[in-house]
């Protein structure tokens, strides 16, 4: 009998697994819970984008890209970051992967070595620790905090550099706050970076969604630090295309080569089907972004005054499509106010613990849900503060 | 205000209450409730209906659509024959059209037999109707917009924190 615990990867065993995973399971027992925890979109897929994957596929379509993906997705993806945010890529600069997370699994293994010092803002999507881990990195988390819209800032980054310090991950627009980043925010941070080796990744998957007057700015155009960004963005959340598994990396030419191998060796290349379809939203999908952000910016703005009004110190999130309440005030941690919620109300949110420990006092709830949704898990929410007012 | 886009969440969705379209177009309710009142008097809006899929009531429905052919009045060209039409409560839409036809009439009865007396009885004989054409409904997949035939529902996953 093999004793798998003690053979397989020590590092892949060691990955912690999610306990929130426990408690999901025990909601999908109930019948009548319904869930602001998701992290996609509501909306399909728009009709003509899907229907650009169909057509290829009724011509035969069907066989590998090259490796860094078709050419003319790579083309009309440097026109996109051209013209929605004065990025300079050449096609031979953008890698195609499979969603963000291979560009983001790409991007840490082409640079990380055993040891090297991996800086990630948290709270934070869950990935970049553990691909970290794998590659053989150490993640170094660093707080960001509600007084701060929880924003990266230069002191808190300053003050974790070590000489180890290999890569700084900016995940904005912020999933699970909602957080985004200043021109004067990345300004800041470029400052402290000028002067080093130290890589960024930048994670723009939800560059489209934000909802302030001003809208994203993407770290790679902040003077002098496209050398040394790694972006990486994608089709799932701005195109509400998840399950066409679909993202790209860019970054300059020598980094892109490195990726490439990394990218051709993992997978070869992307599905071909969701790459026609990409071009089909690269080149006429300005105007379904425009759409799906209105609908977002309108549930937003309700749901933010909706839990305002029951009483939780909410920050006015101005990306993505996450609010991240704080719930410290009804006497409650993370975990036990989304226990209580889904056994007396049988509704379900994520524990802000769940993305760092940072974000222990908060919830994060999802917004990408219909309106009439929301209203139903305003109304669930009403009754159980009510219940447990102190 | 963006009247164009008052008008466009009205008609996407009349239900919308004076705090979501002040929440929307940023301005207030009271501003809203006066452009509403304008654009009632004015006739650029001229009522609210609902969405209704009478397949799934107990309520039958029987619809038609009614091609046409006409000989147009001296002076008055079909308007005199239009606005006789439009008089019928059966007569639910009516189009002046060009091509092969001249007047296109959707009629909803609750017979087949009632719609087809109706034509027979009360739109063939009008003086200037040279022909008809009866085209009955048999499916309602979409209409003004709204996607009538069953979809899937949410198929995303109940939970997850990615």
């Amino acid at each position: 009998m093999i004793d798998y615990e003690n053979t397989v990867s020590r590092v892949a065993r060691d990955i912690k697994p999610s306990g929130i995973r426990k408690f999901f399971d025990i909601a999908a027992t109930m019948d009548d819970v319904i869930s602001l925890s998701i992290g996609e979109p509501d909306f399909d897929t728009p009709w003509h984008i899907r229907e650009a994957g169909i057509i290829s596929l009724e011509q035969g379509k069907t066989h590998y890209t090259s490796n860094a993906g078709l050419l003319e997705l790579r083309e009309a993806i440097s026109e996109y970051l051209s013209r929605r945010f004065k990025l300079t890529y050449a096609a031979e600069e953008i890698v195609v992967t499979v969603g963000g997370s291979e560009g983001i699994d790409a991007a840490i293994r082409t640079l990380v070595e055993p040891g090297d010092e991996v800086l990630i803002p948290e709270p934070a999507f869950v990935c970049y620790d553990p691909l970290t881990r794998l590659a053989g990195g150490v993640p170094k988390p660093i707080v960001t905090r509600a007084e701060d819209e929880f924003r990266l800032t230069a002191e808190a980054l300053k003050e974790a550099i070590t000489p180890k310090t290999k890569l700084l991950v900016l995940p904005y627009p912020n999933n699970p706050t909602g957080a985004v980043m200043r021109r004067e925010d990345l300004e800041a941070i470029a400052d402290v970076l000028r002067d080093t080796n130290i890589y960024v990744l930048s994670d723009e998957i939800y560059a489209e969604l934000t909802y302030g007057k001003v809208r994203h700015i993407s770290f790679a155009s902040i003077k002098g630090m496209a050398e040394r960004t790694i972006l990486v963005s994608g089709f799932s959340k701005s195109f509400a295309m998840t399950g066409w598994r679909l993202g790209y990396i860019a970054a300059p030419a020598p980094l892109t080569k490195i990726m490439l191998k990394v990218h051709q060796y993992g997978i070869m290349s992307s599905p071909s089907t969701s790459q026609y379809a990409a071009v089909e939203a690269m080149v006429n999908g300005d105007g379904d972004i425009a759409a799906m952000r209105t609908e977002y910016n309108d549930r937003r703005k309700f749901l933010l005054k909706g839990l305002r009004e029951l009483g939780f110190p909410t920050f006015e999130p101005l990306g993505a499509f996450y609010i991240f309440p704080s719930v410290s005030h009804l006497g409650m941690s993370s975990e036990e106010f989304c226990k209580k919620l889904i056994q007396e109300q049988r509704l379900a949110v994520v524990p802000g613990n769940a993305f760092g420990e940072s974000g222990e006092g908060h919830v994060r709830i999802s917004y990408a849900y219909s309106k009439a949704h929301l209203k139903e898990a305003l109304r669930r929410l009403e009754i159980f503060v009510k219940d447990h007012k102190r | 205000m963006d009247k164009q886009k008052l008008l466009n969440l009205l008609e996407a969705n009349a239900k919308m209450t004076l705090e979501e379209l002040s929440e929307a177009l940023g301005d207030s309710t009271e501003n809203i409730a006066a452009q509403i009142d304008a654009f009632e008097n004015e006739k650029v809006i001229l009522g609210y209906n609902a969405m209704i899929d009478w397949e799934k009531t107990k309520r039958a429905t029987v619809t038609a659509m009614i091609e046409l052919k006409v000989v147009p009045t001296r002076g008055q060209g079909f308007d005199a024959l239009a606005e006789r039409l439009v008089n019928y409560p059966e007569v639910k839409s009516l189009y002046l059209m060009s091509g092969g036809y001249d007047i296109w009439v959707l009629i909803e009865g609750k017979t087949l037999r009632e719609v087809a007396m109706f034509v027979a009885k009360k739109v063939a004989p009008m003086d200037g109707v040279k022909s008809t054409g009866t085209h009955f409904v048999l499916t309602k997949y979409k209409d003004k917009g709204v996607i009538f035939c069953d979809r899937k529902g949410d198929t995303r996953r109940l939970f997850s924190y990615d």
